[in-house]
């Protein structure tokens, strides 16, 4: 296996003198040296508004950006109209909570699971307030996994929206979206499904899922922050009004009354990220490059030794299954008599760097009885040596506080 | 851009912090840590003239405090909750210097006595973790008078 940290110029320096190891990849990864010089590259040479004039720069850009939502709609299984781009997955999520709540009534409901970072869970709770509609949570099973019993109970014609992640950002679980999709679907309820911590990470077809609407973060897979999709069933984008209004997504405009683009142009108003979506196209062409698949298996190693290791050591606690089936490299777990962020303190002492916290999931956090957990999560650059230096730092962690 | 006074004092701080500790540091360290698995002050006051809640969202830290005021003194302080061993060594410390402390003199507390109090550098992610006691005390004695 190729030392991917090469390709990766941040990860060449070292924290405190010690060389940096970088476990917080489900915050955000680093980028590749591509896809700096792409966004470079682009500001260099190509810079110009987009669907706005017909010089050359102007139209290279728009070619760049079009081509952009080509790329996405490749990777994950989808047709470039049902791309759209937005600023990550919190954004995304926001757009569909505001303009799918516009039909939703008093006596709704709106099921999400236990275990939804906040960003899929403050938009629905607010439009549930607004709208009178009921919020409804399906619960996790002592294993960590989703409780498909409740959640088949809890699936009923008033359903109107499930929205659920498919990896969890904090167990690392991985729902069975195709199985919820079904039962969603039985029901004529609307399936959405966060993949901001599984388009990362696992190969991923919109089609094969049969979800409705899918989001992720651009940030999370090597492209730069500020860029995130949106994904959409066409049939579904066609039937629904902006979200946002201004330049770019209008068809004609008159004093009277203005007419919109078809999708996904009628959903991205005003000048967009241009730069940010020509980083995620190279940030995508990288991880292709390598394969998704090999990508999988080889975090997939990665996150069954540090299994074993960690649970070799005194006083941690896995939160999170512990089997590496449907489980992603993101690894959750407590130190007894210790706060995730004294860990991670001392873990940054020795170059280590963790995240510890909620980890924007408190109704997880309040219903596993939990103050925060410490994060370790891996991707292509990490090597068991990382997992080694980990360990090595968690105990010199306890040697401190004991 | 412009960083303000406090912003760079926080930054020099973080800097210390990579440095490795002074032995009086550590000695500081071994004393917050002391001061987390074995508490002072840690108990709810059933008759207390105030009682007030802060919370770290950063770090999930909570901390309530229970003053018993008399005569412009402080004749009690304690406190329950949760959170890094920097918020709650900080608020444990907090409460054994206001005890028997005039009110005028509890209100000037300032930042910069957290920092000597705790001894050991504060990166600047952990600043707020430290002044939660402060943060707390002085909410409590607005709310007082
Ligand atoms: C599962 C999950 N959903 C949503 C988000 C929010 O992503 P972003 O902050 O990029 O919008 C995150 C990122 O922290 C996440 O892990």
């Amino acid at each position: 296996m190729k030392n991917y940290k090469e390709d990766f110029p941040i990860l060449k320096q070292r924290i405190k003198g010690k060389p940096l190891v970088y476990l917080d990849n489900s915050a955000t990864t680093q980028k590749p040296k591509a896809v700096i010089q792409a966004i470079t590259d682009y500001y260099e040479k190509d810079n110009a508004n987009v669907h706005r004039g017909v010089h050359e720069l102007s139209m290279r850009a728009s070619i760049a950006y079009e081509n952009a939502h080509k790329r996405v709609a490749e990777f994950i299984g989808a047709e470039e109209e049902e791309i759209i781009f937005t600023k990550g997955t919190t954004e995304s999520i926001n757009f569909l909570a505001y303009v799918l709540g516009r039909s939703l009534k008093a006596g709704d409901e709106i099921l999400l699971s236990e275990m939804e970072h906040h960003s899929n869970f403050v938009p629905w709770q607010q439009i549930a307030k607004e709208k009178g509609a009921k919020l409804k949570i399906i619960p996790i099973t002592k294993e960590f996994r989703l409780d498909m019993k409740a959640a088949e109970n809890l699936l009923t014609q008033k359903t109107k929206i499930l929205a659920i992640t498919h990896c969890s950002n904090v167990l690392g679980t991985i729902n069975p979206i195709k199985e919820l999709a079904k039962m969603a679907h039985q029901v004529n309820a609307t399936l959405i499904v966060d993949a901001a911590q599984s388009v990362p990470h696992m190969q991923i077809d919109v089609k094969e899922l049969d979800c409705d609407f899918l989001a992720f973060s651009g940030h999370k897979m090597f492209g730069p922050t500020g860029i995130g999709v949106l994904y959409g069933k066409r049939k579904l984008l066609e039937n629904l009004e902006p979200f946002m209004y201004g330049g770019g997504m209008i068809e004609e405009v008159t004093q009277e009354k203005s007419t919109w683009k078809d999708s996904p142009w009628r959903f991205e108003a005003g000048t967009p990220n241009i730069e940010g979506a020509i980083g995620l196209a190279k940030a995508i062409e990288y991880i292709q490059d390598i394969g998704i698949t090999n990508i999988e298996s080889y975090t997939g190693t990665l996150t069954e030794y540090a299994l074993k290791e960690l649970k070799k050591v005194k006083g941690i606690k896995i939160i999170g299954p512990q089997d590496i089936n449907n489980r992603a490299p993101v690894i959750s777990f407590t130190i007894q008599g210790m706060h995730p962020h004294d860990v991670g303190e001392i873990l940054n002492q020795e170059g280590v760097a963790i995240r510890g916290g909620n980890h924007c999931a408190m109704p997880l956090m309040t219903s596993l009885k939990l103050d925060g957990t410490n994060r370790a999560s891996f991707h292509i650059y990490n090597t068991k040596e990382d997992i080694d230096t980990l360990i090595k730092a968690i105990k010199k962690a306890q040697d401190i506080f004991k | 851009m412009k960083i303000t006074k406090e912003q760079a004092q926080q930054i020099d701080r973080s800097k210390i912090s990579s440095s490795e500790l002074t032995e009086e540091q550590e000695m500081y360290k071994e004393n917050i840590i002391d001061y987390y698995k074995h508490p002072r002050n840690k108990e709810e006051l059933k008759d207390y003239t105030c009682k007030h809640r802060e919370l770290n969202p950063i770090c999930g830290d909570e901390i309530i405090l229970y003053l018993k005021i008399e005569k412009g003194k402080v004749k009690r302080a304690t406190y329950t909750g949760k959170g890094c061993a920097i918020s709650q060594a900080s608020i444990s410390l907090l409460t054994e210097k206001i005890t028997d402390m005039n009110i005028t003199e509890a209100k000037n507390i300032k930042r910069e006595d957290i920092f000597k109090m705790l001894g050991i550098p504060i990166s600047f992610v952990r600043t707020k973790c430290a002044l939660l006691s402060l943060k707390t005390l002085t909410k409590s004695l607005e709310e007082t008078t």
